[in-house]
């Protein structure tokens, strides 16, 4: 199993912050519009991480307008451009897909860093 | 086509140029030390005679061994002839690497299936099963049915699919994408699946 993770390893990138979940981030990503290529952020709670090497992904929620949206990201992706993270969250599990049934003020993540 | 022995590695992914992650069999190309070399003049066709791996003397039997000797090579873990080199170029103990390949060539992977044991006809053969689990019915869910008529032909047809073992036969996966190659350490992938275990020998065939 090392030699398949030795030829993976240099795709993985380095350059991205360590995030939790129950962090709120910002995900610039790359999109591409015809020639054009323009960067477009994506901001929310990050739910859920999973997986292993290359195919780890990571889901981010917000509300947008009302709706709850959810993207699924790859960590690695050379689609992302830049990760940043916000705020870090006091959260007590590694998924938070309780986060769906509730809205509102019962929604809010707690900022870890904040008495 | 020309091709090559391989040993199956793994599977794992990469990201493509557009960042989508593709999926991939990592095979390990050779050494492949040429043990033939069959010419138009000699044989009537061209075809190399390809061995990859080496193995323990102790388990090679002697006439093989002896040809061995004489060629002053190791014996090959497989033995296998490939058409379509031009073999008037190669000689005996010739290496043969991964650079044979491009990116992009579509490959044929030919290997030896992973072995199932002893399997039922759902299973083995995609029957549906016979019956429902109520209404009476017990033990019928995953049975054959019927295997042929009555007093005509009073037989079993030959090739009546039954229960069996199952794997473990020669099987080939075409039009394989050569996704990526890494020279130096004689490994390629290829998008997809491929025949057999991890350290299996597979063939590559161009």
């Amino acid at each position: 199993m090392d030699k398949l993770k030795e030829l993976t390893v240099e795709q993985m990138r380095a350059d991205f912050p360590a995030f939790k979940a129950g962090d709120h981030v910002r995900v610039h990503v790359k999109v591409i519009e015809g020639e054009k290529e323009r960067i477009q952020p994506f901001e929310g709670d990050v739910i859920n991480i999973r997986g292993i090497g290359l195919s780890k992904t990571f889901t981010v929620r917000k509300i947008s307008s009302g709706v709850g949206v959810e993207r699924i990201f790859l960590v690695y992706s050379p689609k992302i451009a830049k990760i940043e993270v916000l705020r870090e969250g006091k959260v007590r599990r590694a998924k938070l897909f309780y986060l769906r049934k509730l809205s509102g003020k019962a929604a809010r993540i707690k900022d870890k860093n904040q008495k | 086509m020309p091709g090559l022995l391989a040993k199956k590695i793994g599977m794992t992914n990469i990201f493509s140029e557009d960042g989508k992650i593709i999926p991939v069999t990592v095979l390990e190309v050779g050494p492949c030390k040429v043990y033939a070399v069959k010419t138009k003049v000699k044989d009537g066709y061209e075809s190399l005679q390809i061995g990859f791996g080496e193995k323990k003397e102790k388990n090679v039997n002697k006439p093989l061994m002896g040809n061995f000797k004489k060629l002053g090579l190791p014996a090959p873990q497989l033995l296998q002839e490939f058409r379509n080199f031009e073999s008037t170029q190669f000689k005996i103990g010739d290496e043969i690497k991964a650079d044979i390949f491009q990116i992009g060539d579509k490959v044929k992977v030919s290997g030896k299936n992973k072995g199932k044991g002893f399997q039922g006809v759902v299973r083995r053969h995609g029957f549906g099963g016979v019956g429902q689990t109520t209404h009476g019915q017990s033990d019928r869910v995953r049975a054959p049915g019927s295997i042929g008529a009555s007093s005509y032909p009073s037989r079993v047809f030959k090739g009546q699919k039954m229960a069996g073992r199952m794997g473990f036969e020669n099987t080939t996966i075409r039009n394989l994408k050569v996704v990526k190659i890494i020279a130096d350490k004689n490994i390629i992938m290829v998008k997809g699946a491929v025949p057999g275990s991890i350290n299996s020998i597979v063939a590559i065939n161009k």
